[in-house]
């Protein structure tokens, strides 16, 4: 047990090899979680009363979970222990860059970002590096924001949203995923430093990707960061999260909850490309990804669709949701999940209809390779009013190789005999025949498994914003490396 | 010098041997076709040609355009314009016959040193090789060889073939499975092959093919050796008698 905590701590602890987080000036309170801790993080942020008392009435109830040992083991992962004492809660990063020069950089993640195409400037900005003024996440913004505001559209930190929109906060947080909802989702609820917050008025199509913002910030996010977004009734609003450079972070737990909620006729899209560090060949390190993440349609004709293209992490736990309340709502999830090495991936949806002919789409594409294990794992509910309720669920895998393994556990639970459920599923395997064929034209191995990989993946890629596309094409490919051969 | 000079070629599957020592030369221009029963060796000595990896030499030499083949991997050995149309063309789910193609031609042409082809330039040559092949327009947005039929698989081979132009081109019982609509069809796309450049082998179980296309060259190739050399007329022989006749001769020295 005691090395084994070791083992975690050192984790937890250790600082990447390449340098990126020496020389960070920040604020943290000490290590551990009670209730001090949560009032401190919510003085330092300023926070309203209500905010508090929401973070401690979530931090009892994961007090009572932990005491209980209830984190969550149905999964298909396996991970020593965590120990929640041993980690800093609150750190207001104030970054200063850790490197003068990208020459400073560890040459394969140089490699890497080159790969996948990203501009010399936010190579700069992934890797720590001092960015130029041109590129200043001031300057960008500012345009973005004014041309935002215009419209009435609330794109900001969470901090600022509590000061600065507390009813709308008030109103809407918790109310999709709310602190009670799972082990994870309670932590975060306690402890969550930072954030997105989104709210799009009446009738209001959002005319930009909300992506070019967060983009330049991802680097910043947080350990336990929280997302909420509200489309108000009839509007529009495209989310990108993540991106493709491969994220270093010192933390080794990851607990985000996203919440979306859409009124009458409203639509929201999240689109998530996730590329955190997975660990090393051996499988050592990486990140533990635990997320939740829920959209409530609430409205009638309401829609909401997640996108995800998960490439990354040591470990990801994550069911990004519908609850198909309106009538007439529609959900959708699509999904391509990655394993390599020793990577471990549960994934999946639920799809909770709730409103008379509301309707989900499901298509998940879980590709293994190396020793990764990947697990699709899926929920459709009819509930009984949900008349004439439709459901299509299609779920592929791909094997590379024969030490990795794929796996799939669809629950399907119908109480009105009047939903039409569809459901496919495929497990294939990259032979040699179809290698040799694609090499017998002239293409090198890797670029064979590249182009099976993309044509297995091209019904999700076709979801994703077009310039993300044609990245989350890269980066397969370069998050393939290695695999055959 | 031939292009393609093979020597004494032993060949091991699954630790059977299954050619037992063969020789063969075959010059640019020339058409030849091996023939012989099923089990014989045939598809084996195709693959070899085309560098699959699990079949395991263990004696003999090939030369390919002066180059020693054996030490190609199949993409090189495609690079340097040997082509093979499969018996059985693999699925690929996704892709689009056009992209694929374009970028195998594209592959093909970097190992030469030449510039890429664009997809505008490329849809025409594209369209044009459909054409001779009586092919749908449609096919270039199928994903390759998904839902197509036996007949528009085998078609989609030759029309590759075409396409990437190669030096070698080795048809591995493209007529299995054709019917006499699509066999004409083919045949007439591997007649317009045919250049003082180029040389081509046809493998086939059957004479029929050799109605429509027909060969400078003759091999008749059982149990792992070729019993037998000669001109068209060779195959009608076959017709006639089968291979039966070519096994009794096979236990005796083929004869010069």
């Amino acid at each position: 047990m005691n090395s084994n905590l070791n083992t975690i701590r050192d984790l937890a602890d250790r600082e990447y090899k390449w340098g990126f987080v020496t020389d960070i000036e920040e604020e943290r309170v000490p290590k551990g979680l009670n209730e001090e801790t949560i009032r401190l993080i919510s003085a330092k942020k300023k926070e309203p009363e209500f905010m508090l008392q929401w973070r401690l009435k979530a931090y009892h109830h994961w007090a009572s979970l932990e005491k209980a040992e209830a984190e969550p083991k149905w999964a298909n992962i396996k991970y020593g222990p965590i120990n929640y004492q041993e980690i800093t809660y609150y750190s207001a990063p104030k970054r200063k860059p850790s490197l003068q020069n990208l020459e400073e950089l560890d040459p394969e993640i140089l490699r890497t970002y080159e790969k996948l195409g990203i501009p010399l400037e936010e190579q700069k900005l992934f890797a720590g590096v001092a960015v130029d003024a041109v590129f200043d996440s001031v300057s960008v913004a500012t345009t973005f924001k004014d041309k935002l505001a215009e419209l009435g559209v609330v794109f900001c930190s969470f901090s600022e949203a509590v000061q600065k929109h507390p009813e709308l906060v008030q109103k809407y947080l918790g109310s999709v995923v709310p602190y009670t909802d799972n082990f994870f989702a309670s932590l975060n609820a306690a402890v969550f430093t930072d954030g997105s917050f989104v709210y799009v008025p009446k009738g209001v199509r959002c005319p930009l990707e909300l992506s070019t913002y967060f983009r330049i910030n991802a680097a910043e996010t947080g350990q336990f960061e929280r997302t909420l977004i509200v489309a108000d009734e009839g509007s529009y609003v495209s989310y990108l999260e993540g991106c493709t450079a491969p994220i270093r972070d010192q933390n080794q737990l990851h607990a985000a909850v996203v919440e979306l909620v859409a009124l009458d006729n409203a639509q929201i899209k999240y689109s998530t490309v996730q590329n955190w560090y997975p660990g090393d060949k051996e499988g050592k390190g990486g990140i533990y990804n635990f997320v939740t993440k829920r959209g409530k349609c609430l409205g009638v004709n309401s829609k909401i669709s997640w996108t995800q293209v998960e490439t990354g992490s040591a470990i990801t736990w994550k069911y990004p949701s519908c609850i198909l309340q309106g009538d007439n709502s529609v959900g959708e999830f699509y999904s391509v999940a990655l394993t390599n090495n020793y990577q471990q991936a549960d994934t999946g949806t639920k799809m909770i209809h709730i409103g008379k002919n509301t309707r989900s789409t499901v298509v998940s594409k879980g590709l293994s390779a190396g020793h990764g294990q990947n697990t699709y794992r899926g929920l459709v509910k009819i509930l009984k009013g949900a008349t004439g309720a439709r459901n299509y669920t299609q779920c592929d895998s791909l094997l590379i190789g024969d030490r990795c393994g794929a796996h799939t556990f669809p629950y399907i639970e119908v109480r009105n005999s009047t939903a039409r459920m569809e459901h496919e599923a495929s497990t294939s395997k990259i032979g040699e025949d179809q290698l040799f064929y694609l090499r017998q034209r002239g293409l090198k191995p890797e670029d064979a498994v590249s182009m099976i990989v993309n044509g297995f993946c091209k019904r999700v890629f076709r979801e994703l914003p077009m310039e993300f596309a044609v990245e989350a094409q890269k980066l397969l490919s370069v998050s393939l490396e290695g695999s055959v051969g | 010098m031939s292009l393609l000079e093979i020597k004494n070629l032993y060949v091991e599957v699954d630790n059977h041997e299954i050619l037992k020592g063969i020789d063969l030369r075959v010059n640019a221009g020339e058409m030849h076709s091996i023939m012989g029963p099923n089990g014989s060796g045939k598809s084996t000595l195709a693959q070899v040609l085309a560098r699959r990896e699990s079949y395991n030499v263990t004696r003999g030499e090939v030369s390919y355009d002066g180059k020693d083949l054996l030490a190609m991997k199949p993409e090189e050995a495609a690079c340097e314009g040997i082509f093979m149309a499969f018996q059985y063309p693999v699925e690929i789910p996704g892709i689009s016959n056009a992209y694929f193609l374009r970028s195998a031609l594209n592959a093909i042409r970097r190992h030469r040193g030449l510039d890429e082809v664009d997809a505008m330039d490329f849809l025409p040559m594209f369209r044009e090789k459909l054409k001779l092949l009586d092919m749908d327009e449609k096919l270039m947005n199928r994903s390759v060889n998904e839902d197509f039929s036996g007949g528009e698989k085998k078609r989609n081979e030759i029309l590759q073939m075409a396409v990437l132009e190669p030096k070698l081109a080795i048809l591995d019982e493209t007529d299995s499975g054709l019917d006499i609509d699509a066999l004409r069809i083919v045949a007439k796309g591997v007649n317009s092959m045919r250049s003082p450049e180029r040389a081509i082998v046809v493998v086939t179980h059957y004479q029929r093919l050799l109605n429509y296309i027909v060969p400078d060259f003759v091999h008749v190739l059982v149990n792992g050796r070729i019993v037998r050399s000669g001109g068209p007329e060779l195959a009608l022989e076959l017709e006639e008698k089968g291979y039966g006749s070519m096994e009794a001769g096979a236990r005796q020295p083929a004869p010069a």
